[in-house]
């Protein structure tokens, strides 16, 4: 079985995020860019499932500006057998919406025929949630978002999600669509023979063009806002003086 | 002229970066107030590097290392720089002196190092020689057919931990028109060796948890397989390896001072005075400029003598002119940083005082700052006749 993983390249989720001068959008000239934390946490699990002898061949999509090569070069380090980037944009701010990227995944699944799709549950970035749950839709297949736990048996899987107040464990039939939590797995350090070898693994590349997809935008961003920064806080001598603060300030 | 990394020495860079930030950041504390680095730790800390083939990554793959070169392993210092030396101590990198086994010393020293199962220190230093390492009275003479070394060498570094030492002895003496001129060479001593002691040495304010020894030796007698290099060729050894530990130095002082540096950046930043960021008083702000301004310079100067190296030039200057301004410089940013910090940066609370006591040894152990620009002028110098 083949798993497919997209990996989105985002803002490194150290930086201070800085609000651009006229609104449009956060500002990304010169800052620190990593892979989405979560894509990381599907990295893994896709080499685990590997090692586990579930599958053969993992396969890491990027879709995006072509910086986000690095990001694949990353997941091939990780441990991913190859990589297929496509090029979507040429400005670092140009963000392609999820329905679109779900169009382009739903193309190359249809040319690699994965058993599963380990997307993360969303990217840090603009927290849409949206890429994988669309996806499925598109493709008509099964779905299991925000995974704590994944097992393969067979021809399905069973995925135990991280829902409102608890734990679901459902089982999906094969193939299927699985979005990944913080809590499935701790991702590897690229260990450094992999780094060395990460060059030499193959990585196409390709255009929305080649799949037949239109990336142009259709939502529209308003404005760009830093949240309110968060007032000075006092330190209190006791549970009495905490009270009476609280008082003060109408919180109790 | 190219400035910049390739895709594989930015993943080793970010790679060894998060192993320091996950793995040593969090035992740091513990180490600088105990002063001793808890066993299971360190077993951890060197289980994991072995695992993702970063030990002994100095070491050429024909001997079972990664290869890197010397600019790569250059990064890979800076990056553990950061951390405490005490800890990274695990994240093991013999010393390359060891490539100068020969025959059978390499199954029993040089391939048992690389592998991480013996632990190797180097000792040359003793309480009357320091910085003039010929003064060496720690000597070897000949006694049926073995040498039998009697002398006291000290802060030897890692020594705790040695499972064997490198050991620089006196073997005889050359009469020279400049006077007489000890004839060195060099040793492998196990421990355990019958004569050879190592023991507690002192207490240093600098790198807390990372031991120096005293080494004793009484009568202890050494067969001539455990001669590394040749008889008498101990300075050739030296000349030949030892520029390596002071490419370390430089490079992990730079590595040190950016985070020092990431502190008084943020604090410059956050901290409030007469109603505005701290960092807006230009005395401030400028103390920020210069400490960048510094770190890299330093960090330039490192990359381009290791980067000599890999290009086989000549680099003894390159690396004494970068081991010089790199540990002056992170001794200037230590201390700026604490200026930004005002009494805060003094207090257990931030790691900033155990930086400021930590860059204090750098500029004096693997040659002093004086020994640097001896070298320095004596390169420049020497050639026009002065
Ligand atoms: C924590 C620690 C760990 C160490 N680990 C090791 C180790 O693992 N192995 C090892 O072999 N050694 C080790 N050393 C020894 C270290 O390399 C020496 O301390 C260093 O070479 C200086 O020698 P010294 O301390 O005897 O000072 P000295 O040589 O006595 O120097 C005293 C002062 O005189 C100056 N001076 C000396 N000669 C000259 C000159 N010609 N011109 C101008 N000024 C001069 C020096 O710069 C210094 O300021 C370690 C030292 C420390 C502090």
């Amino acid at each position: 079985m083949k798993v497919l993983v997209p990996v989105k390249r985002v803002i490194d989720y150290n930086v201070k995020v800085r609000v651009k001068a006229d609104g449009s959008g956060v500002d990304l000239a010169n800052v620190k860019m990593s892979m989405n934390p979560f894509d990381e946490i599907a990295v893994e699990e896709a080499i685990r499932l590997r090692e586990a002898g579930k599958a053969d061949e993992v396969v890491a999509v990027s879709i995006g500006v072509k910086q986000a090569q690095e990001t694949l070069r990353t997941a091939l380090a990780m441990g991913a057998d190859r990589a297929i980037l496509v090029v979507a944009a040429d400005d670092v701010h140009t963000d392609i919406e999820p329905l679109a990227v779900a169009k382009i995944l739903k193309a190359i699944v249809e040319e690699e025929a994965p058993g599963i799709v380990l997307c993360g549950k969303q990217a840090i970035d603009n927290d849409m949630n949206a890429t994988g749950q669309m996806l499925s839709a598109l493709l008509g297949w099964s779905q299991a978002a925000f995974a704590s736990d994944l097992d393969i048996d067979g021809d399905h899987a069973v995925v135990t999600r991280e829902v409102d107040g608890g734990l679901q464990t459902i089982k999906v039939t094969l193939p299927t669509i699985v979005t990944v939590d913080l809590r499935l797995n701790e991702p590897r350090y690229a260990s450094l023979p992999n780094i060395m070898k990460a060059k030499k693994k193959p990585m196409d590349e390709k255009t929305p063009a080649d799949y037949g997809v239109d990336v142009t935008p259709r939502l529209e961003i308003i404005s760009t806002a830093e949240p309110e920064a968060r007032a000075a806080g006092v330190i209190v001598g006791s549970v009495d003086e905490l009270v009476e603060k609280l008082k003060e300030v109408g919180a109790v | 002229m190219q400035f910049g990394l390739n895709e594989e020495q930015e993943m080793i860079v970010s790679t060894v970066r998060s192993f320091v930030e996950n793995e040593i950041y969090p035992h740091e504390d513990l180490v600088d107030r105990t002063g001793e680095v808890p066993e299971e730790v360190a077993e951890e800390i060197k289980r994991k590097t072995i695992e993702l083939g970063f030990y002994a990554c100095n070491f050429p793959e024909e001997v079972g290392g990664a290869g890197l070169s010397h600019l790569e392993f250059a990064l890979v210092e800076r990056e553990l720089g950061r951390g405490s030396m005490a800890l990274n101590h695990f994240f093991g990198r013999p010393q390359n002196i060891l490539m100068a086994c020969e025959g059978e010393q390499k199954e029993r020293y040089l391939f048992p190092a690389v592998r991480g199962e013996r632990t190797d220190a180097l000792a040359m230093t003793e309480p009357g020689a320091g910085s003039d390492v010929r003064g060496m009275k720690c000597s070897a003479v000949r006694d049926c057919g073995d040498w039998v070394v009697n002398g006291t060498k000290h802060f030897i570094s890692g020594a705790d931990h040695a499972d064997f030492i490198i050991v620089f002895v006196a073997t005889g003496e050359d009469q020279t028109p400049r006077g007489p001129k000890k004839r060195i060479t060099t040793f492998l001593v196990d421990r355990g060796t019958p004569g050879f002691t190592i023991r507690d040495g002192y207490k240093s304010v600098s790198h807390r948890g990372y031991k120096n020894m005293v080494l004793e030796f009484d009568d202890c007698r050494l067969p001539d397989a455990q001669v590394l290099g040749e008889v008498d060729g101990g300075f050739a050894v030296m000349n030949e390896w030892l520029y390596a530990t002071r490419i370390t130095v430089a490079t992990m002082c730079v590595g040190r001072a950016r985070r020092a540096f990431d502190y008084a950046l943020d604090y410059a930043a956050q901290r409030h005075q007469f109603g505005q960021p701290i960092g807006k008083f230009q005395g401030i702000g400028f103390q920020i400029a210069d400490m960048i301004t510094e770190i890299d310079a330093a960090d330039l100067l490192t990359l381009a003598a290791a980067e000599r190296l890999d290009r086989g030039l000549p680099a003894n200057r390159e690396i004494a002119s970068a081991k010089l301004y790199a540990s002056e410089m992170l001794a200037r940013v230590t201390d700026a940083a604490i200026q930004v910090h005002g009494g805060m940066g003094l207090m257990d609370d931030y790691p900033l005082e155990r930086f400021w006591r930590d860059a204090r040894v750098e500029r004096i152990w693997d040659g002093t700052s004086e020994i640097q620009r001896h070298i320095i002028s004596r390169d420049l110098l020497r050639p026009l006749g002065a």
